[in-house]
């Protein structure tokens, strides 16, 4: 595989004014929506030859929303907050204009009846997608390997992983191929990216954005999150597409007070290190990284405290049964009789349902399936899956016990950079990608991956920063002030 | 009933019972779609949830939820304030998830019980296990000959209560009132439209025997029963059956059996062996309901009185006891506030009267009516005018019972009531002669007829009396009052 060196003809670090700008372009006309959407399919049609981040643009409907939308501001009709701002969606997300695939052979061609809440809340606002982003199938990965529609190269070198599940997401932004891009995140799969592709990426808490419309990995983490170049982007897309959903009857209340309306003071803050994010096998470029930005948190009139977590070394093994558990309900419906992929001449309904789920499905989709089965199946059920729950309340009870004390917890995203393309094959050595992320998808709690430093090589190094169940504005303005201090 | 009379050949029967009751709601368990599939072309009331499509998400219906709380009562117990969700995992094409939500571990309702009226009038306690909420599979039909089935999903997701009895129950008769008792009190709670027909209870019997009353032999269930005739006829089937099995020293098989109504009798359709494991797991899309004390309270008082509450208000009002149970299943299958005007009538008269109003002609009017699609909504108010008016005209000895009977089928299916009832049954010719002179005139009009039945009169024949007012009322086209027809002819003959 060619080697590709960090180069900045990938990286398009400012190809997009922030996210309010380019709707105030839009809206006054300076910049068109239909310039906007141009220019993003531009960048796409050069970049993703190389870095794969796309499965398809939605370019017809795109070009359409775009030039209806800049007759509307011609007629001096409101667009919207976000009108004439072209974004990119996790092809897991059922949207009009592309197929939705999930990146697995088993739905593609799929062409949704209806579209997620959380692309429906962006639309109403003018904001345009204009591509679906690839993913590892089913956001089952943390590489972007494991797509049936090809592997995403990281931007900053083709030679690494763009990370995962959100790998598409995230290499888009790094990218420039639009200024935002959504993603979901049920153990780490919109931080990990983010970290490794240089982006911000945020995972909500549990709850707070709509998941009607998503393909279901595992419901009770998946999360549906924002990566892109700031903070401030960040947050007024999640401004938009937050709040209650009576279409998801896990959403709750939004934040009453606007996403983008957050304090950067951090005088008096507490700050919780997690001893336990950082254990032996954690790269030492990666500690000492984010060790700096940890100081720099004190230089800011933050109060550092260590903190330590001890049910954290079980939530990879918690995770491990619960989500394959969901994975393998959730799973089910993808049976060959319905919609996509159905065996050919099958001999009977039984062969019909074998063959369809074994040729339709790739490995890791069948490797999650058959362990979720297990744990859910009489007998194993209390040895595994009950146990799974206690130590799932348990690191709950934990993690809110120390934020009676701190107001936001900080660590690294992931154990290393990005690796190269093919060097995690065995599904363990993946599955430890998610050792760092996992945590807050079982306790529902909001957490950020920030772009803030580099390898020697040039690799992007993310740094998370962690805040209780619906501080996710508050979350914004301690990650905001550490962006400012690191930049 | 002690024990031994439940023996068949020295065995012991004991029946429990599971219903799936069709909840009253205008939408599926899960989601915005209709609940109604009368008469729907298939697949039409189907949306992503129903369907099944990626990215659907179930929402629960408050509805559904509030028509099991209305049921806890019903069974009486009180709702659960904890209750949640799991799903059932097995594949089949009209099941579009791969899983039926459903409520394992934690139930809506938990125990309860209802009493049920024996064969000689006795009441017997039937203990419940548990209730739970759970959504509705999609049909399947296999055509004859086809190599295919076809799928209709428009039932999937209708919400459904699963209503558990414990074995208690050891005869055919048993099993047959526990479920017309439970099919009455679904309706009194309004849980349930209950429409048998439409499939809105359909029951599942779990029989075995025992020469030992202590232990339960091996249990069969018969499935999908949906009649009270067919839970009799089944129980009474795998009784004989089991025990003709055990007789030639064969053991009874524990496995799944349907109803063939065609050759009365069960057949095997699923064996234990085939049972699936169902890997339940609490469905993590939807939170657990939670109801308040104010709530479970609120639900309470809007539940009304149960069928035993209304047996015994009606035995003290005097009403026979068939009467009762007709006129309890009258206010099931024909008009909910139909026995309001036998407690609002009056008078003991009255009282029968309405009742036998109700049992004897609007309960078969309005059968008949909507049987021809041309059913008749009586409102209480027009029934009480109605049946108040009609009372008065018979208390003043003006109306015939005949005539009562016309008068009421008139009235009961007109839009408008006549302003004056006496005027109109007069119109009608329903008014009886009160007048003597015009009865006395007929009256010797008929002597004069009738020699022979003078004579049998004055040698003491009763009989004849009979005879000749029959005679009377037949000439006054029913308008002779009979009581004073009989009266002037003692008079005249004496």
């Amino acid at each position: 595989m060619p080697t590709a060196k960090p180069t900045d003809d990938n990286l398009v670090s400012r190809a997009w004014p922030c996210v309010t700008d380019i709707a105030a372009e839009a809206a006054s006309g300076t910049v068109t929506a239909t310039e906007n959407v141009k220019k993003a399919l531009q960048i796409i049609a050069d970049k993703n030859p190389d870095i794969q981040a796309i499965i398809t643009t939605t370019e017809e409907r795109a070009l359409q929303r775009a030039l209806a939308i800049d007759a509307a501001i011609k007629n001096g009709e409101s667009a919207g907050r976000l009108a004439g701002v072209p974004f990119i969606a996790k092809d897991n997300m059922l949207a009009f204009g592309a197929d939705t695939t999930a990146a697995s052979n088993m739905l593609a061609g799929f062409d949704a009846p209806y579209q997620a809440t959380v692309i429906e809340r962006l639309e109403a606002e003018g904001a345009i997608c204009v591509a679906k982003a690839n993913l590892d199938a089913f956001a089952h990965g943390a590489s972007t390997e494991n797509s049936d529609f090809g592997v995403t190269k990281n931007p900053h070198d083709t030679s690494t992983v763009a990370g995962g599940s959100s790998g598409g997401s995230a290499a888009s932004v790094a990218a420039g191929m639009a200024p935002f891009a959504l993603g979901t995140d049920t153990g780490g799969s919109i931080r990990q990216p983010a970290s490794f592709c240089g982006v911000v990426g945020y995972k909500p808490t549990y709850g707070l954005n709509s998941r009607f419309g998503v393909v279901a990995m595992a419901s009770s983490t998946d999360t549906i999150g924002v990566l892109a170049q700031s903070i401030d982007d960040v947050a007024i897309v999640n401004d938009v597409i937050s709040g209650v959903d009576p279409s998801d009857g896990t959403t709750i209340n939004r934040d009453t007070v606007t996403y983008t309306d957050y304090s950067t003071s951090l005088k008096g803050k507490k700050i919780g290190v997690i001893k336990e994010y950082f254990p032996k096998e954690l790269d030492p470029v990666v500690a000492q990284d984010v060790s700096r930005h940890i100081d720099k948190l004190t230089e800011l009139g933050a109060e550092i405290t260590e903190v330590t977590l001890p049910s954290v070394a079980a939530a990879l093994a918690t995770y491990y049964i619960i989500v394959p558990a969901e994975v393998s309900s959730n799973l089910a419906r993808h049976d060959g009789q319905r919609f996509q992929f159905s065996a050919e001449t099958p001999s009977s309904l039984q062969d019909s349902y074998v063959r369809s789920r074994s040729e339709g499905f790739g490995a890791e989709a069948k490797r999650r399936i058959m362990m979720g089965a297990h744990v859910l199946s009489s007998g194993y059920y209390d040895a595994y899956y009950n146990k799974a729950l206690l130590v799932r309340t348990k690191l709950i009870q934990e993690f809110d016990a120390v934020l009676q004390d701190v107001d936001f917890l900080i660590g690294p995203v992931a154990p290393n950079p990005a690796f190269k393309i093919g060097e995690n094959e065995d599904p363990v050595s993946m599955y430890l990608q998610d050792i760092l992320t996992v945590s807050v998808n079982l306790t529902g709690m909001p957490a950020v991956s920030l772009p803030l430093g580099t390898t020697p090589d040039g690799l992007p190094i993310g740094t998370q920063l962690m805040a209780q169940r619906n501080d996710d504005r508050a979350l914004f303005g301690a990650a905001q002030a550490l962006m400012e201090a690191s930049a | 009933m002690a024990d031994d009379t439940y023996l068949v050949d020295g065995y012991l029967p004991t029946i429990g019972i599971e219903c799936h009751v069709q909840l009253r709601t205008a939408t599926k368990l899960f989601g915005v779609m209709s609940n109604d599939a009368r008469g729907a072309e298939p697949n039409t009331l189907v949306d992503q949830v129903c369907f099944g499509l990626p990215g659907a998400l179930p929402v629960l219906n408050e509805e559904a939820v509030r028509r099991a709380a209305q049921a806890a009562f019903a069974l009486n117990t009180t709702p659960q304030p904890f209750s949640k969700f799991d799903r059932k995992h097995y594949f089949y094409p009209d099941l579009p998830k791969g899983y039926q939500i459903s409520q394992f571990e934690e139930p809506i309702i938990l125990g309860g019980s209802i009493d049920i009226v024996q064969e000689d009038g006795t009441t017997k306690t039937v203990n419940i296990t548990r209730a739970h909420l759970e959504e509705d599979a999609g049909k399947s039909t296999h055509p004859a000959g086809g190599d295919y089935s076809l799928v209709d999903l428009n039932r999937a997701g209708t919400p459904l209560l699963e209503i558990v009895s414990e074995p208690e129950m050891h005869s055919a008769h048993e099993a047959k009132a526990f479920a017309h008792e439970l099919w009455l009190r679904m309706k009194f709670a309004d849980v349930s439209d209950v429409d048998l027909y439409q499939g809105n209870m359909r029951f599942d019997v779990n029989v075995s025997v025992s020469k030992n009353p202590e232990e339960l032999g091996t249990r069969s269930e018969t499935k999908n029963l949906n009649s009270f005739k067919s839970v009799e006829k089944a129980v009474n089937y795998e009784i004989a059956r089991q025990i003709q099995l055990l007789e030639q020293g064969e053991a009874i098989v524990q496995e799944t059996r349907g109803w063939v109504d065609d050759k009365q009798k069960t057949v095997s359709q699923r064996s234990k062996e085939d049972a699936h494991d169902y890997r339940y797991f609490p469905d993590p899309d939807i939170p657990p309901i939670v109801l308040s004390e104010e709530y479970i309270a609120d639900v309470a008082s809007s539940v009304p009185d149960m069928p035993d509450v209304w047996r015994g208000r009606l035995g003290a009002l005097g009403v026979e006891r068939a009467t009762i149970e007709t006129l309890l299943e009258a206010r099931v299958d024909v008009d909910e506030q139909i026995l309001d005007c036998i407690v609002a009538a009056g008078s003991d008269a009255r009282v029968k009267t309405y009742a036998n109003w109700i049992v004897n002609i609007e309960v078969p009017l309005r059968k008949e009516r909507a049987q021809q699609s041309k059913a008749i909504d009586v409102t209480p108010e027009r029934r009480t005018s109605v049946y108040d008016g009609v009372a008065l005209l018979i208390e003043a000895d003006k109306l015939s019972s005949n005539n009562a009977k016309s008068l009421i089928v008139e009235l009961l299916s007109t839009d408008t009531l006549p302003a004056d009832f006496e005027a109109h049954a007069q119109s009608k010719g329903y008014i009886q002669m009160s007048d003597s002179s015009a009865i006395e005139s007929i009256v010797q009009e008929v002597l004069d007829a009738n020699p022979q039945a003078v004579t049998d009169v004055q040698n003491g024949e009763q009989k004849a009396i009979g005879f000749l007012v029959g005679q009377v009322m037949k000439v006054s086209k029913g308008t002779a009052n009979p009581a004073l027809a009989k009266e002037i002819i003692t008079k005249l003959i004496a």
